[in-house]
């Protein structure tokens, strides 16, 4: 490894041979404004934010590509002339800008906002011809508004991570516009609605369709019982939204919170995780018996399975006809609940809290609910629900902590881990394993499937049969095993798939972070490891364990498999177009 | 500027695709293959519409908004069919302080189609271009190979009308 000695601001440093002006100040505490760049995807150079002066460089250049390759480079990143060239571009963007700052839902979380803070800049300094744009409200999960958007290309990068691609820039000069081909609009196009665009923006040019609206009525009003549950990855994300460090549990806080927001019932989703591997384990078992469609994979993630539709619909049969942990949850509160509470189901508004925006989707689905009621009526991101904890006045980090409800309260760590990349096959091969010998084992830690990498192959040798696994997170490394076993070059027999690059965790409703926290923090590894720690601290670590998995079947499902089971837990898929829909 | 994206049907035949086909073939493994084959897309249709875009999209295997990003980016690529006859109207520094707005503007009522169009017959487009040189004779305008100068707008339906019987 070769070092440069080089001098920043006049202050002497060392650095790694290559490394970027911007990856060099951030280690020396220095924080370069940015706008387009995103670590590893989005590297374009093109807002001009994050120019510093080379000496001997005939211009400034941009610090987010800059690689300092030479001995004893001079950088400046503090001159007036800097300061002023990156005014002149905030101001130029403000130009074009709607500056609606007061109405935005990303006031206060914008980084465009927040620089213009910073510099001092002149929003009326170059008034000119503005364009208008529609907003485009065609999907249930989020909203475009491009006069918001400043063309930094980060969504465009984060839709093409995903093997998505369905948006980018079109035309050209003052005309160019982040969008769809031929001018259609996101419900027209094969978007499988992962939100990562809307986790990248940085202003308020892509949002969550906010749902918050209609979960304040429906606790308002008095004939409906308005029940909430919570998704795993919520407790280890919710706190940052109140300036917690990344990767804080607050749990207890979480349902005390959603007890003063006045919900009549909290319950754990964690319940519906662990259901679902009752449900998934003994299809698996099942597949593997009987010969069914292998590898089997997962079908949690409701941004995956419409991908699957979309881009490899050949491959449907391989998805489990398990209905995801929200949606089991949902199915449970409307049936189970409802009779044990002796409420109709009618009257029983669901809200969910998840980390996700596709879930927004999936709740609609028609090979979703029964009787013509919806398993859940409304879901809201983990933005969401800490908007309406700051809209109510609750100062959510004085808070004590409380428990969830009975008879969903309790979870096992096994659904904790569900929020993590590799967690769901954790948690199955937890189950399967046990089911499988008969015995109550031991070593339950599935270490070769944890961790952010994209793509975790390992054996396990489970009761004498040898289970080859897979684990993909983010589509780009779906695509990767999806390959694999279109060509029929797979052995695997079971597939966990998530959407979003690291899990739900990282999922398109969680929490944004700005570029500069992003580029710098591995926020999918940090949330990880709280869900991990709450795993190891619970009572309960296998889902078959859960008290009151347990009692739902004696009750009320029967035997995992069941009749009634396929009836409220199970689902369909349907094949898509790709592109234009 | 903005281009116009045509809403005539997709007329391609199977002798157009088989040639596409071959064309993305020739350069499935370039990088950079966007570019080529839109040029040599063009060739075959004319134009670049949808359906021809997302045939390109499939066959490189890149995003079908990548195509479209590339075709509205560059002046070369149209989106709408030139017609049996394309009008082109010089909306130079010259001709237009000598009139040819007001000629554009008579084409475009006459024929009914915007700058950037094609009429449902697919006989005529129009389009508004750059300085063609002839400044001498501005205002200009051409029908293919045939150049028109001196014009005004009531020039506009006789000019017309040799092509319509053609």
């Amino acid at each position: 490894m070769e070092m440069l000695n080089i001098k920043i601001n006049g202050k002497d440093y060392t650095v790694e041979k290559n490394t970027t002006i911007l990856e060099a100040c951030h280690q020396f505490g220095i924080k370069i404004p940015t706008l387009c760049y995103l670590k590893d995807i989005n590297e374009i150079g093109a807002c001009r934010m994050c120019l510093c002066e080379v000496k001997g460089a005939r211009s400034l250049v941009a610090a987010c590509v800059y690689p300092i390759d030479r001995e004893g480079t001079e950088i400046f990143t503090n001159t007036p002339q800097i300061r002023e060239n990156r005014k002149t571009t905030l101001e130029l963007l403000l130009s074009n800008h709607d500056k609606k700052c007061l109405s935005c839902p990303r006031s206060d979380n914008c980084e465009l906002q927040q620089l213009c803070l910073e510099y001092g800049v002149d929003e009326t300094k170059f008034a000119g011809a503005e364009t208008h744009y529609e907003e485009d409200h065609s999907t249930l999960h989020l909203v475009r508004n491009n006069n918001k958007c400043i063309l930094c290309r980060r969504c465009v990068a984060a839709c093409k991570e995903q093997f998505v691609g369905v948006i980018g820039a079109n035309n050209r000069g003052f005309d160019t516009e982040i969008g769809c081909a031929f001018n259609k609009k996101l419900g027209d196009v094969s978007c499988v609605s992962c939100g990562q665009c809307t986790v990248v923006c940085p202003t308020g040019a892509l949002v969550e369709n906010d749902n918050t609206a209609e979960v304040f009525k429906a606790l308002a009003d008095p004939t409906k019982h308005v029940v909430v549950h919570t998704a795993p990855s919520i407790r280890a994300t919710l706190g940052e939204c109140f300036g917690m460090p990344i990767g804080t549990l607050v749990t207890g806080k979480m349902v005390t919170a959603l007890r003063m927001l006045g919900f009549d019932k909290v319950f754990d989703t964690n319940f519906g995780a662990d259901l679902t591997i009752m449900e998934e384990g003994t299809e698996f078992i099942q597949r593997v018996k009987e010969g069914g469609t292998l590898p089997m994979i997962t079908s949690c993630s409701p941004g995956w399975v419409k991908f699957c539709e979309h881009y490899y619909p050949d491959l449907l049969p391989h998805l489990s006809t398990c209905k995801s942990p929200q949606q089991m949850q949902g199915a449970m509160i409307k049936s189970y609940y409802a009779e044990k509470a002796g409420i109709d189901p009618h009257d029983i508004v669901v809200v969910s809290v998840m980390p996700c925006v596709a879930k927004k989707f999936e709740i609609t689905r028609d090979d979703q609910g029964r009787d013509g009621m919806q398993d859940n009526d409304i879901s809201i991101t983990t933005r969401e629900l800490a908007k309406m904890i700051k809209t109510a006045g609750i100062q959510f980090t004085a808070l004590e902590d409380s428990d969830f409800d009975p008879v969903m309260a309790i979870g096992s760590g096994a659904g904790t881990i569900f929020g993590a990349t590799g967690g769901v096959m954790e948690a199955a091969l937890r189950t399967v394993a046990d089911v499988l010998t008969g015995e109550d084992l031991k070593q339950i830690d599935y270490n070769e499937v944890r961790g952010t990498d994209g793509i975790k192959e390992a054996t396990y040798e489970v009761a004498g049969m040898n289970v080859k696994v897979a684990v993909a997170s983010g589509l780009k490394n779906a695509a990767v095993i999806l390959d694999k076993i279109r060509a029929g070059e797979a052995d695997y027999q079971f597939v966990e798939i998530m959407c979003c690059p690291g899990g739900c965790v990282n999922g398109g409703g969680q929490p944004i972070q700005p570029g500069h926290v992003r580029n710098f923090v591995d926020l999918k590894a940090l949330r990880a490891k709280a869900l991990y720690q709450d795993d190891l601290g619970l009572p309960y670590r296998k889902s078959h364990d859960n008290p009151e998995i347990k009692a739902i079947y004696e009750e009320y499902l029967g035997e995992p498999g069941s009749h009634k089971a396929h009836e409220l837990l199970h689902t369909s898929y349907v094949a898509r177009k790709k592109n234009f829909v | 500027m903005l281009k116009k994206i045509s809403s005539l049907p997709f007329q391609g035949t199977p002798e157009q695709e088989a040639q596409l086909k071959e064309v993305i073939a020739k350069h499935k493994d370039d990088p950079g293959a966007v570019m080529p084959v839109l040029q040599e897309a063009q060739d075959i249709y004319g134009y670049l519409p949808l359906e021809v875009q997302q045939m390109i999209a499939e066959g490189l295997n890149v995003p079908v908004d990548e195509v479209y990003g590339v075709a509205t980016f560059y002046s070369q690529f149209a989106l709408s069919p030139k017609g049996k006859y394309n009008i082109s109207v010089c909306l130079g520094t010259a001709c237009y302080v000598k009139g040819s707005g007001d000629v554009l503007n008579r084409l475009s009522s006459e024929l009914g189609i915007e700058a950037e169009e094609c009429t449902m017959d697919g006989k005529f487009s129009l389009t508004a271009c750059r300085c063609i040189g002839a400044c001498g004779l501005a205002p200009v305008m051409t029908v293919n190979d045939d150049v028109y100068g001196r014009l005004v707008a009531d020039d506009v339906p006789s000019i017309l009308a040799k092509y319509k019987e053609a």
